[in-house]
């Protein structure tokens, strides 16, 4: 950079020249601070450089698409980009106004136009949403306003379906007027508003939403627990044995996670169905009747037992990698003070795994907060996580300015843990490998 | 790099040069034997007949790609086999291309195409193949001298011990419980479209609730039933038949109940390769393709003017005629599949369901 036809540079030596007391140089004349800058500028932007590629593809494929997914969960233009002059009217008029001529009017025009662009469907199922059952009072009507309707519009609509006179419909076409609500998230959490606009809670058989929040987190937290329980004693004879038996063992650990996710499963459905191997082994030994076969797959159990067995790697690794790096001597001279080996390990050995089970248990845990293919299979009823409701939305509903909202509450959840985590363990403390 | 971008560029068009030329259709159906037979009737002859290669795609259910694939804007399947409701829902909201009956290929003795069809199968803008039943099957070897014979059978876990598969949705499951709690056929959606009858369709299921396996796909029924994890599960009846039929297993279909629908072809806009796609459809719902399709699997053609020409199964023994879900004797307490209802309520159904299974 500093080449001699730069006139900056130019200026900046004919300067220091020129007074021979002013701020340090380099060789050639220039202010050091400057010349600084420019050699750390410059690493900088090649480092910048190098990271480039990678940074692209987070945004493209990460950052892009959530922020499309989060704004999805806060927009929908169903209606209001059908039916533009009764949303006009909306905007014109507050809650307190009765719906007048004017907005009938309005609403049998948008009918038609939306039925003729064959739109009608979509403004009939963003209503629906709220409303259950009005997708085809909008359908029927849109089929039978498409030559025309007749003034007064008021009485010709209530004509076609008395239900167009509900308040609890104006009301919700006037939350659809606007693109932007936050309807889906009251959703998410089992609310909905009623016909003036105010927050209530939603009728108790369709509540569902916060129970399964409540039911991922807990199974997440057991699933995390019982990882642990089963990982660290595994992790700590890893680190321990002689190499070619821990080569052995890691093999042992490594084979089941390089194996398809699907075909593990199903392993476990054919393990533990009623009519599979252990219930067969089972009533082979005497242990249960025949016809008091174990239910142990298609519920909680299911799901617990099948994803402990996915997400065991995940605590493993950071664990083992971490206690390999403990040195012995530490709990040798423990036990040379007097120590038992139950106080040396709970004040000694285990102190100094902890970052390890931070790491293990923070990736275990986020993996189950979203997992969604396993409890599908294996979870039957009662073991179904929000991440499926969550699917569902996205793929049969089709309601996915729902799953978005259901989605970026288990991401707020996520990143509230996290912080809570940071706050108690630290994390500057995680070691990952 | 500029040579290397000229040559890229055009051995890009020289890949969508002999991509146009080989033409092809994208095909997504319900996979299975259901599969099999729409590809020994449908496409090896229409390949043969016009040398457009048919790719076949298996889903759980066709329209939940199509949807997504209408929301995300990028289409790639041509022809999608999808059930009624979902094609009238579709075809509202302008996604799929609308088919003029006229079009369509007249019956062998010249009847035209809108007077052939059994009436409901021609869509604005989807075209019905088959007409098929969800029924109730049971294990043989489970019941002995004294069979379940009907719905309310199928509810009766004292009588009839064992486990129960039923799919998890809404749409087939509470109708069969009105029906097995007295309900009749033809009252059905009146009922179902009441709080009250609603609730009623969960009483019925709680009495069995613990008995259940969900099912998803098509194939898990059958698979439930031949590992005998049930003794009695509703299942699509053109696949138990295979199973009956082809894999000689001891099962028995009670048609007690049945749901029937349409499965129907249908054309999204902006779909990769329409006129293949439009060709395709023309061929597939013909008489004698229609009639062809019934020789591999046990669901009824969609023409009446295909019923004459149904004959054995491809084993060359079993009469087709006594396995068609349309048969006179097995339509008598039929539940008919209303798309208008479940295109309005599918939603709110679906979330009150799972709210039901979650509570435990």
């Amino acid at each position: 950079m500093a080449n001699a036809l730069d006139p900056h540079a130019a200026s900046a030596t004919k300067a220091s020249g020129l007074a021979p007391s002013g701020p340090l140089t380099t060789a050639d004349g220039q202010p050091l601070t400057r010349a600084l800058a420019r050699s750390s500028r410059r690493a900088r932007r090649r480092a910048l450089l190098l990271v480039l590629p990678l940074l692209l593809f987070i945004l493209i494929t990460f950052v892009f698409p959530i922020g499309q997914m989060l704004q999805r969960s806060v927009k929908n233009d169903g209606f209001s980009a059908n039916m533009p002059q009764l949303s006009a009217w909306f905007d014109a008029n507050d809650r307190s106004v009765e719906p007048d001529e004017a907005a009938w009017g309005a609403l049998a025009a948008d009918l038609q136009a939306a039925a003729e662009a064959r739109t009608i469907g979509v403004v009939g199922t963003r209503i629906n949403y709220d409303v259950p059952g009005t997708r085809s009072l909008f359908t029927s009507a849109g089929r039978k306003v498409k030559d025309g309707v007749e003034p007064p519009f008021r009485a010709a609509m209530l004509e076609l379906d008395e239900k167009w006179g509900d308040p609890k419909l104006w009301s919700a076409m006037r939350e659809a007027s606007s693109p932007y609500t936050g309807n889906f998230y009251l959703a998410a959490i089992d609310r909905a508003r009623d016909e003036n606009g105010s927050i209530v809670q939603a009728p108790e058989q369709q509540r569902i939403y916060v129970k399964l929040f409540m039911r991922t987190f807990w199974l997440s937290f057991v699933i995390t627990c019982t990882t642990f329980l089963l990982g660290f004693p595994i992790a700590h004879l890893l680190a321990t044995l002689p190499t070619r038996k821990s080569n052995l063992l890691m093999i042992l650990v490594l084979l089941p996670f390089w194996t398809s996710l699907l075909v593990r499963t199903t392993a476990w459905m054919v393990l533990l169905q009623q009519q599979g191997v252990v219930n067969d082994i089972l009533v082979w030994l005497g242990v249960i009747n025949d016809n008091q076969r174990l239910q142990m797959i298609f519920n909680q159990t299911g799901t617990i037992v099948a994803m402990t067995h996915i997400l065991l790697p995940f605590m493993i690794l950071p664990l083992y990698s971490v206690m390999r790096t403990i040195n012995p001597s530490y709990v040798r001279a423990a036990r040379s003070l007097g120590a038992t080996s139950w106080t040396a390990f709970r004040r000694i050995y285990f102190p100094q795994t902890l970052p390890g089970l931070g790491a293990g248990a923070l990736l275990v845990f986020i993996l189950a907060v979203g997992y969604y293919i396993t409890p599908a299979l294996v979870g039957g009823s009662s073991g179904q996580l929000i991440s499926n409701m969550i699917a569902m939305h996205m793929t049969q509903t089709l309601n996915w300015s729902m799953a978005a909202a259901l989605a970026a509450l288990l991401l707020g959840g996520v990143l509230i843990l996290y912080w809570v985590y940071d706050r108690l363990v630290g994390i500057d403390n995680l070691k990952l490998g | 790099m500029k040579r290397i971008l000229v040559l890229s560029t055009a051995l890009c068009g020289l890949a969508f040069a002999a991509q146009a030329q080989n033409k092809e259709v994208n095909v997504v159906s319900w996979g299975g034997a259901y599969e099999k037979s729409q590809v020994e009737a449908y496409n090896i002859p229409f390949a043969e007949k016009t040398g457009i290669k048919v790719n076949m795609i298996a889903a759980d259910n066709p329209a939940t790609p199509l949807k997504a694939q209408v929301e995300a804007k990028n289409i790639t399947g041509d022809v999608f086999d999808i059930e009624l409701s979902d094609a009238i829902r579709l075809c509202d909201e302008g996604a799929l291309v609308e088919i003029n009956a006229d079009d369509l290929p007249p019956a062998p003795d010249g009847t035209p195409a809108k007077d052939d069809f059994v009436p409901g199968a021609l869509q604005d803008c989807a075209v019905a193949n088959i007409v098929w039943g969800t029924v109730i099957s049971f294990d043989t070897t489970k019941f002995g001298d004294n069979p379940p014979k009907t719905a309310a059978d199928f509810f009766d876990t004292a009588k009839f011990p064992g486990k129960r598969g039923l799919p998890k949705n809404p749409k087939r499951t509470l109708y069969l419980a009105l029906i097995a709690d007295g309900v009749a056929p033809d009252k059905i959606y009146e009922t179902l479209a009441t709080p009250e009858g609603v609730e009623r369709a969960f009483k019925k299921l709680d009495t069995i609730k613990k008995d259940v396996v969900w099912w998803e796909a098509g194939a898990q029924p059958v698979q439930l039933l031949a590992d005998g994890e049930v003794t009695m599960t509703t299942v699509y009846n053109g696949r138990i038949f295979d199973a009956m039929v082809a894999e000689k297993k001891p099962f028995e279909i009670i048609w007690d109940g049945q749901y029937m629908d349409f499965d129907l072809f249908a054309i999204p806009k902006g779909s990769p390769n329409p006129e293949a796609a439009m060709e395709y459809l023309k061929f597939a719902t013909s008489t004698e393709q229609l009639a062809n399709q019934a020789k591999w699997i046990s669901y009824g053609p969609a023409r009446k003017s295909s019923d004459a020409l149904v004959g054995k199964y491809q084993d060359g023994v079993t009469e087709m005629g006594p396995h068609m879900p349309t048969k006179a004797e097995h339509l008598t307490t039929a539940v008919y599949d209303d798309p208008e209802f479940w295109a309005d309520r599918a939603a709110e159904m679906t979330e009150q369901f799972n709210a039901w299974l979650a509570a435990s």
